[in-house]
């Protein structure tokens, strides 16, 4: 079991609290004030999304913990190369028929 | 008994207690596929209203603002329930656990309240293409949440019988993964779906 | 007869009442062979609760041979149909449910579970370990697939079958083109079942990254091995897919969303993208394990190390990753665009060149082997040609102009069934014939075998290679009938000969392996055919504990370096102490928990909501359940392992 016993500490999961708080209030933010255009402010929020998932994954889920090899961890990373083929390859093969409509 | 049959044995059961953690996490891969699906799905027909209101109209900023606040603070308590149980205290282990589900439950709440009145507003699930796909996705991860609760209600009782053991301690880290899990599903949903939705 | 009763069972086809008769007949003959041999109880104990992967395979084979039955009698029904023009041997409706059927069965009720009942049999044998990552969930996996199938084929005669093609495109699967619960019998079937396939995907993945025996590195590892973790990888990332396109379909029907329909800003199409992501990996799927085998087998066979292992290796990881970017060469013809088509077009092309290697892999290391003409070898030499027809054929298929002119002809009928027949089936057969020994005990009959294999091959050029032609001539699949002067009717003919020839070969091997069970050669040492594997360093059928001592592997093809006291000299038995094997215990939850998804399966076929909830509150009661459950294993005494050995001619 050892590789259980460090869990973090009531230090990361405050850290990982605040950060994403400001990581929520930051885009609905940029959002509401419409900062920026729209097409710059889509990738803006999109990329505070992602560091948001970062934040979460290492602060509260530990993700760097556990025995090696981390066959979790590659699990997730092909994992995030399949969600962006699902997603992205979905829009652009789709896009055929906005135009359409 | 000779050593080296024990310590192959030993070896293999030692083992074991990671492998539940290392199929929870390819479970929860196979959960991000289910839910891409949903966001390439919901990312395609966005903009098919069918002359319909749009999600800039029927999205209040207010409620949905306090649901994604609501469910960060539920992840941090589940954080923190699991950190009590490292420290072996069953007391704050089932505390925090209580503060996890009564604010998942306001969650769920919330969600319930804001579809039912976004229906009587005449936007249902079958209204249009746009709103199949608003409830299905915001849907699913509802029904996840929901899941969830009496998961982590069944474990707490557990929990409640036999102390923090090396079952239950199992039970409360992966109930806690799939937690966060959401938490990271629900950020998405809060960008992609709310977010672009009202901008 | 009621009114009611008129809509729930199927009547006014011949065919189906005489299926009628044979189910009440068969059912009441094992209902009364259980009792009358007061067998109840064996049955529950031995089967419906085992954890065991030995007989979890064994009972995935025999549904896997039933469903092959059920979906080759589809086949000759469909050929029947087509064998001459202007025929009327099945009314149209029944024809478009049967070519439904079939395909639906035979790719997800008869090839997945072929599948699943190899990776069961072999896998914890082949990498030294004593059962899966999760038994439990294991025996879960097979009943949700056996009450998935048990709950689709109930459609031929309550409700009537689904008949919107096997891949079940909207707008047709939607409620205003089939109202029926005929369609909702196909969401439920396969949306049962493949939650057990994903589950199975986890528990070998887990298998094989952490249960190998001692020792034995991942480059280690038997390339059969190596081809279940890599469909198992694709598994996991494909059948979430499915299962998001049907539940996304049942939203449709149940609750009246508009995600594919035609009105309502629905987009069918989406369907049709979201389908083929699972649809287009799912063949690597089932073909991958194929390869595994013909590589066993071809390294038996030929006394040689397999040539080129890790090319071998990283071929089938760069099938099973690339083979999840090439879904939409299965509808060029949408027209997405230039560029889409063209990257689909040439990551299709790509896989060509992996799967090339493997033949060549294959090819090499027969050369200058010591070669027998084993059953498992003849299937493994008729995939090779048969595979690389059928590869080319698939080729010619991605040139995404040409596949204006391909698309849904029979062309690519012919095409498909080459490299899943060629491929895939050839493999599961040859696997079988090779296993075979190790699951049962003796060999099955080669003089019967080699007559089942001819008329299976001869049967299969003569059915498919008219298709070819036939698809150039503008025959286009799921056609009804046609007119003499299309000029089809010789091509037809000579088609249908082939698959009856295909249904005999059938027949051969069922009398194979009956004449078998009583004549065949008893395999006494555990290693019939001088493998190379840690599967035949055991007794023949092996004891449930697997190994009585977890072996220690030092290389690849282990057992042959073992036995050719390459190091250490397998130890004997009788030289080490034996210690208490740690076991998972039986339980009854898998099957009921099953049984309750098919009761929700059933009552939301027919939406009845009462059932529909009750069977989901059970399955929700059963894995509560579960999770209370706290005793779970227990211990095999040493006396008892001893016991064992000694009854199975193992020095003790």
């Amino acid at each position: 079991m050892h590789s259980h016993e460090n869990h973090g500490s009531a230090k990361t999961y405050i850290l990982g609290f605040l950060f994403s708080l400001i990581l929520t209030a930051l885009p609905l933010w940029l959002v509401i004030q419409h900062v920026m255009n729209k097409a710059l402010l889509t990738v803006a929020i999109l990329l505070i999304a992602v560091l948001q998932l970062i934040i979460q994954f290492f602060f509260f889920m530990h993700i760097g913990e556990g025995e090696k090899p981390r066959y979790h961890v590659m699990a997730l990373i092909l994992g995030a190369v399949m969600v962006f083929t699902i997603v992205a390859g979905s829009i652009w093969i789709m896009t055929f028929n906005s135009q359409v409509h | 008994m000779a050593q080296p049959a024990i310590s192959m044995d030993a070896h293999q059961e030692h083992h074991h207690d990671t492998f539940k953690l290392l199929g929870f996490w390819i479970f929860l891969v196979t959960d991000c596929i289910i839910f891409a699906c949903l966001f390439a799905v919901y990312a395609v027909l966005r903009t098919h209203t069918d002359g319909d209101l749009t999600g800039r109209e029927l999205f209040e900023v207010k409620g949905f603002t306090a649901e994604t606040l609501i469910l960060l603070a539920s992840s941090f308590t589940s954080g923190l329930a699991s950190l009590a149980m490292q420290k072996g205290s069953k007391k704050h282990l089932l505390g925090w656990l209580t503060v996890t589900v009564l604010l998942g439950l306001s969650f769920v709440g919330l969600e319930i309240t804001e579809f039912a009145k976004m229906a009587s507003e005449g936007a249902a699930i079958s209204t249009n293409a746009f709103l199949s796909s608003f409830f299905t996705l915001v849907g699913t991860h509802g029904l996840h949440v929901s899941f969830g609760l009496i998961w982590m209600t069944g474990v707490m009782v557990q929990i409640g019988r036999y102390g923090i053991d090396a079952h239950t301690k199992e039970k409360v880290t992966i109930v806690g993964l799939y937690w966060h899990f959401l938490d990271v599903v629900w950020i998405f949903i809060f960008t992609v779906v709310y977010l672009l939705g009202v901008m | 007869m009621g009114e009611k009763a008129k809509g729930f069972f199927v009547t006014g086809d011949p065919l189906i009442y005489g299926a009628d008769v044979s189910i009440i007949i068969t059912l009441l003959g094992i209902l009364v062979f259980l009792t009358y041999f007061k067998k109840w109880g064996w049955l529950w104990r031995e089967w419906l609760t085992t954890v065991d992967h030995k007989k979890i395979g064994i009972m995935y084979l025999v549904s896997s041979l039933l469903m092959l039955f059920r979906g080759g009698v589809d086949a000759l029904l469909m050929r029947m149909q087509l064998a001459m023009p202007n025929t009327h041997f099945l009314q149209s409706q029944h024809y478009n449910e049967i070519f439904t059927t079939h395909g639906t069965i035979m790719i997800l009720f008869m090839a997945m579970p072929f599948m699943f009942a190899l990776f069961n049999i072999v896998i914890p044998l082949q990498i030294g370990a004593r059962d899966v990552a999760y038994p439990f969930l294991n025996a879960m996996s097979f009943w949700l697939f056996f009450f998935g199938a048990l709950l689709f084929n109930l459609s031929f005669v309550i409700g009537g079958s689904p008949d919107a093609g096997w891949l079940s495109y909207p707008p047709l699967s939607e409620l205003a083109g089939s109202p029926g619960p005929g369609q909702n019998f196909y969401i439920w079937g396969i949306q049962i079942s493949g939650i057990g396939s994903l589950a199975t995907g986890i528990n070998f993945l887990v298998t094989i990254l952490k249960m190998r025996a001692p020792g034995m590195k991942l480059m280690q590892m038997p390339l059969f091995t190596w081809s279940v973790l890599s469909s198992c990888i694709t598994i996991i990332f494909a059948f979430p897919v499915l299962t998001v396109t049907l539940a996304l379909l049942f939203v449709d029907r149940f609750f009246g969303a508009h995600i594919f329909t035609a009105t309502g800003g629905g987009n069918p199409m989406m369907y049709v993208n979201l389908i083929w992501m699972w649809g287009h990996p799912e063949v690597y799927i089932v073909v991958l394990p194929a390869f595994g085998i013909y590589s066993e087998i071809v390294s038996t066979f030929s006394k040689k190390k397999i040539f080129g292992y890790k090319s071998m290796v990283f071929s089938m990881m760069i099938i099973s990753v690339l083979g999840y970017f090439t879904w939409v060469h299965h509808f060029f013809t949408m027209g997405a665009g230039a560029d889409v088509n063209t990257f689909f077009a040439i990551t299709t092309m790509a896989i060509g060149i992996p799967t090339g290697v493997k033949i060549f892999n294959w090819l090499f290391t027969m050369f200058r082997g010591r070669i027998s003409m084993t059953q498992p070898m003849l299937w493994t030499l008729a995939f090779i040609p048969c595979f690389l027809v059928g590869g080319a054929t698939g080729v010619m298929l991605a040139a995404a102009p040409a596949d204006y002119q391909y698309h849904n002809s029979y062309f690519l009928i012919a095409h498909f069934h080459q490299t899943l027949i060629g491929g895939v089936v050839f493999g599961y057969l040859a696997g079988l014939y090779y296993w075979w020994p190790k699951m049962f005990g003796f060999k099955l009959n080669d003089r019967i075998g080699k007559w089942a294999f001819w008329t299976w091959n001869i049967g299969f050029y003569v059915c498919f290679m008219p298709q070819y032609a036939l698809g150039f001539m503008g025959m286009t699949r799921r056609v009804y009938t046609y007119g003499w002067d299309m000029g089809w009717a010789p091509y037809n003919m000579v088609s249908t000969a082939g698959a009856f020839l295909m249904g005999i070969g059938f027949v051969f091997q069922v009398w194979q392996i009956l004449y078998s069970i009583k004549h065949g050669e008893r395999d006494l040492t555990g290693d019939p055919w001088n493998g190379r594997t840690l599967e035949w360093s055991i007794p023949s059928p092996a004891p449930h504990y697997n190994f009585a001592h977890l072996p220690e592997v030092k290389s690849d093809d282990a057992w042959w370096d073992m036995k050719n006291h390459r190091y250490g000299a397998a130890v004997p038995n009788k030289m080490k102490e034996y210690a208490p094997i740690h076991m998972p215990k039986n339980s009854g939850i898998p099957f009921l928990m099953s049984a309750c998804w098919f009761v929700a399966g059933f009552g939301l076929t027919f939406e009845w909501i009462g059932v529909g909830i009750a069977g989901l509150a059970g399955v929700g009661i059963c894995l509560l359940a579960r999770s209370f459950q706290r005793n779970t294993d227990y211990y095999i005494p040493v006396d008892e392992i001893k016991a064992t050995e000694s009854s199975l001619g193992r020095v003790v």
